[in-house]
């Protein structure tokens, strides 16, 4: 923020970084409050898309997505569903940090969240491998064991292809954490200003969010039946 | 009398404002200024525009004769998808928000800039990026799937370079979106003080109802690209009808975008109209609030009516008919504003000046777009000129004789503030009837060709079709060339055109109270707003106040 | 319009870990039911459990309870747009086989 200034004089040492067209610190705020809203909400068009034609298809051919479903590692799903949610507390605990300007603490959390979030990926990598070792990543070395096999294919093209996305968002969310983390050795944080902070936060719950949906739909559908 | 008349003494020394303030590449490509974003957009979608219209050229050249012997069948396919894409995606959608909107938005509204100048910059970086893997793919032998990408064609069969054209217009996207988004937070959040959201013009509603639309409607043409990409370079078989995938399913996620996408364009040349037909006929807007909320009515039912463009797709007939009520209703809102413009103009004080000239050319051209698209939203007939010339034509009146016209009009009317430089008017006046013209002569033919039932997107035709395609490419050329004149007269007027004054037209509008060109902070002091807009004589003052 | 509202309010460490653990408990709820067989309703109980988590992420951690009115549209607005594009996609497979087809008899 190389043209902010800090906004009064009363508070020099922990400033607010004003950017030069705005009129105050509340105006910046809220500006930067809707931008990130407005962000989500095209992610939800985003991931939701996808969703769209999960419903379809799950609609269309119900048996072959419960027996594909029943090839997913639920253990290793609920773990991951967990790991996640701790990661949305600690991101909550390094927001609130900051906000009660127990700036030492930003990092810790900041770490532990980055920390869960590598954790997720390495149990998805795990199961990708596990998956393509069995001959389910759709295309020519689709191999299924069972009659359902063209709904399987059509399956597990979406899981790959709504988790993959969904991998993408955490890698982008650590490369951001990353940044964070950066900041706030430089002492740029302070109860009076830690907005990149909170909205980090926002990115990173929602993509808690759209696993939150994620897990039952793709892991959960066909346990009942056996 | 010509508006142009009302011009006060222009000053004679150019004094520091946002064109000359820092000179060099770097001052340019790293600005965070809003009216350089601006201008940095003309230049690029300025070149898209005569890319698109090259291949436009070659279309025409090919339908001069009912045989297929200019180009093959293959390369014309390739043709008519790369004229669709790239005026589309790298023209008409970014052309008047990402040069006009973001000019003037922050001006309107009294602001020094946009809520987040350096994503308004990296817009555009992202729109280069975009046009960029577009442009390579065009090199490299193009796509031949038409602009729809509709599968299977574009997921397994296509030999073109679908994954390279479909990266380009998902970063593209991006861009699109960002823009949108750096516009709703500005409109909310950075107003001067005193103007409530009624005091607003007009061209600013537009923009905002626009900007909804970018936010809601892009992500679901992203993620469906991103669909189409995966499918064809990792075989994941999303809309593989060997899997039991459903092309309709395509259909359906790419039209929920596509068909707001076409109000994207619309919407801010309806905001054009409105600014110059208050500022020409001297004139308060009739129904302003009627206005303003027909532009967030066009944007909210455009969401609802995308099945119309799927009628003979294997949709369900119920949905269908869903469709069709509701693409009737969307058209109320838009003959709200034809109306409140008329009516605008009704005992006004006119001045023919080139920006009235294409206003007025647009309430005409965008009415018959208009009725024609109600023929279309009829299930019935939609069934008979689906795929034909009609649609064509159907489109080309909105997207051309209005989009364009209005696109035309706002660089005109505009054209003194953003180069501190009067365009000949005369010329322009001679272009604008050029374009007219030409415009007419190339599209009401495809009307009665589509009625007749030639078919879209075909190199060949029966011979019985070709008088009217003669006549279609004539006009066509004449419309070339009308296009050029402004471009060129524009060029020429940075050099040698009169010094503008801060306000030439005479119109009421915050943009106007401020130099032409405007200094780089927009205003020398921060304007406070006291009163509604478009008031242009003293009884109105009275009423509206 | 008001400035900052949720800047303001700050929220209790003993809130978000309260949060936490009723997310992870629904969690494991939503996995052992899944083992249940309640047919159709499978699906409908695990929706409904996503859709609580969800909300409570957003309402709690993402502070939408103490957020204006026009961030608490835009959440809504969001949602609201999803269901547009689903519901109506979906009507159309819904409804592709109400009509009969007419078939030329011999």
């Amino acid at each position: 923020m190389a043209d902010a200034r800090p906004a009064s004089p009363a508070s020099a040492e922990h400033p607010v970084m004003l950017q030069h067209h705005f009129d105050s610190p509340a105006q910046q705020k809220d500006a930067s409050q809707l931008g990130m809203w407005l962000f989500l909400v095209t992610e939800i068009l985003f991931f939701g898309g996808l969703f769209t034609v999960y419903t379809i298809y799950r609609w269309s051919w119900p048996s072959g997505f419960a027996d594909a479903s029943r090839h997913m590692d639920w253990k290793l799903g609920t773990l991951n569903t967990a790991v996640l949610i701790f990661s949305s507390l600690s991101m909550a605990m390094a927001v609130h940090s900051a906000a009660v300007g127990r700036v030492r603490r930003i990092i810790p959390y900041l770490l532990i969240t980055m920390l869960l979030g590598a954790t997720f990926l390495a149990v998805k990598a795990v199961e990708y491998t596990e998956h393509i070792r069995h001959h389910l990543f759709p295309g020519p070395w689709f191999h299924y064991p069972g009659p359902h096999g063209r709904p399987a294919e059509l399956f597990f093209s979406l899981y790959f292809a709504m988790t993959g996305l969904h991998a993408l968002h955490m890698i982008i969310g650590l490369a951001i954490l990353t940044v964070l983390v950066v900041q706030a050795r430089r002492g740029r944080y302070s109860a009076a200003w830690h907005t990149p902070i909170e909205m980090s936060g926002l990115y990173w719950h929602f993509v808690d969010i759209v696993w939150i949906f994620l897990f039952p739909l793709l892991y959960l559908i066909g346990r009942h039946i056996h | 009398m010509s508006a142009a008349e009302y011009i006060e003494p222009a000053p004679a020394e150019p004094r520091e404002n946002y064109l000359n303030a820092g000179y060099g590449v770097r001052s340019w490509l790293l600005t965070k200024d809003h009216k350089r974003i601006a201008l940095l957009y003309l230049a690029s979608i300025t070149f898209f525009f005569f890319l698109g219209g090259l291949f436009a050229l070659l279309i025409r050249l090919e339908l001069l004769t009912p045989a297929g012997d200019l180009v093959q069948s293959e390369t014309y396919n390739k043709l008519f998808t790369m004229h669709g894409v790239v005026m589309s995606f790298f023209f008409l959608i970014p052309s008047i928000p990402a040069v006009l909107g973001n000019f003037f938005i922050p001006m309107m509204i009294g602001a020094k800039d946009l809520a987040f100048p350096r994503l308004n910059l990296l817009s555009w970086y992202i729109y280069m990026a975009g046009a960029m893997f577009t442009l390579w793919a065009v090199v490299h032998g193009g796509v031949d799937t038409g602009w729809t990408f509709y599968t299977p064609l574009s997921t397994a069969y296509s030999n073109g370079h679908v994954v390279a054209t479909a990266v380009g217009v998902f970063i593209t996207g991006f861009s699109s979106i960002l823009t949108g988004l750096n516009f709703i937070v500005t409109i909310h959040t950075m107003r001067a003080p005193g103007l409530t959201w009624f005091r607003l013009p007009l061209f600013v509603w537009s923009h905002y109802a626009t900007s909804l639309i970018m936010v809601l409607g892009t992500p679901v043409i992203a993620v469906t690209i991103f669909m189409v990409a995966v499918e064809r370079i990792f075989h994941l078989g999303i809309f593989d009808p060997a899997l039991g995938g459903d092309p309709v399913l395509f259909q359906h996620l790419f039209w929920f975008y596509s068909h707001p996408a076409v109000y994207i364009m619309i919407l801010p040349a309806m905001g054009v109209i409105s600014e110059v037909v208050t500022t020409f006929s001297r004139k308060n807007i009739f129904g302003y609030k009627f206005v303003a909320f027909a532009s967030i009515g066009i944007a909210v039912l455009g969401f609802l009516v995308w099945g119309h463009h799927m009628f003979v797709s294997g949709q369900s007939i119920y949905a269908g008919l869903m469709f069709s009520i509701l693409s009737f209703l969307v058209a109320i809102p838009s003959a709200v504003k034809v109306f409140n413009w008329t009516a605008t103009l009704y005992k006004g004080s006119f001045s023919f000046d080139t920006p009235m000239l294409y206003a007025l050319g647009f309430i005409g051209l965008f009415t018959i777009g208009g009725f024609t698209g109600l023929f279309l939203a009829t299930l019935g007939v939609d069934v008979h000129v689906h795929d034909t010339y009609f649609i064509i034509a159907h489109f080309h009146y909105i997207m051309v004789g209005g989009a364009i016209m209005g696109y035309l009009g706002g660089m005109h009317y505009w054209w003194p503030k953003i180069s501190g430089k009067m365009y000949p008017e005369g010329l322009a006046k001679f272009a604008a009837l050029v374009i007219f013209v030409g415009f007419n002569l190339t599209f009401f033919p495809q009307f009665i060709l589509g009625y007749m039932g030639m078919p879209r997107r075909y190199h060949a035709y029966p011979p019985e079709f070709q008088v009217l395609n003669v006549m279609s490419t004539a006009g066509a050329s004449i419309l070339g060339l009308g296009y050029i004149l402004p471009m060129a007269y524009f060029a020429w007027s940075m050099r040698y055109g009169r010094n503008a004054p801060a306000n030439p037209w005479g119109s009421t509008g915050l943009e106007w109270q401020t130099t032409s060109p405007p200094p780089t902070e927009n205003f020398e002091v921060p304007p406070i707003v006291d009163k509604d807009p478009y008031i242009y004589s003293a009884e109105e003052v009275e009423t509206v106040g | 319009m008001a400035h900052g509202a949720n800047a303001d309010h700050i929220v209790s460490a003993k809130s978000y870990i309260a949060v936490f653990v009723v997310l992870l408990v629904m969690t494991a709820t939503t996995t052992a039911v899944s083992f249940v067989n309640l047919g159709p309703w499978n699906t409908v109980v695990a929706l409904a459990i996503a859709f609580f988590k969800a909300a409570l992420v957003a309402l709690i951690f993402m502070h939408v309870r103490w957020s204006t009115r026009l961030t608490q549209i835009v959440v809504v607005g969001g949602i609201f747009w999803l269901m547009i594009l689903m519901v109506l996609t979906f009507s159309d497979f819904a409804t592709r086989g109400w009509l009969p087809v007419y078939r030329m008899t011999p």
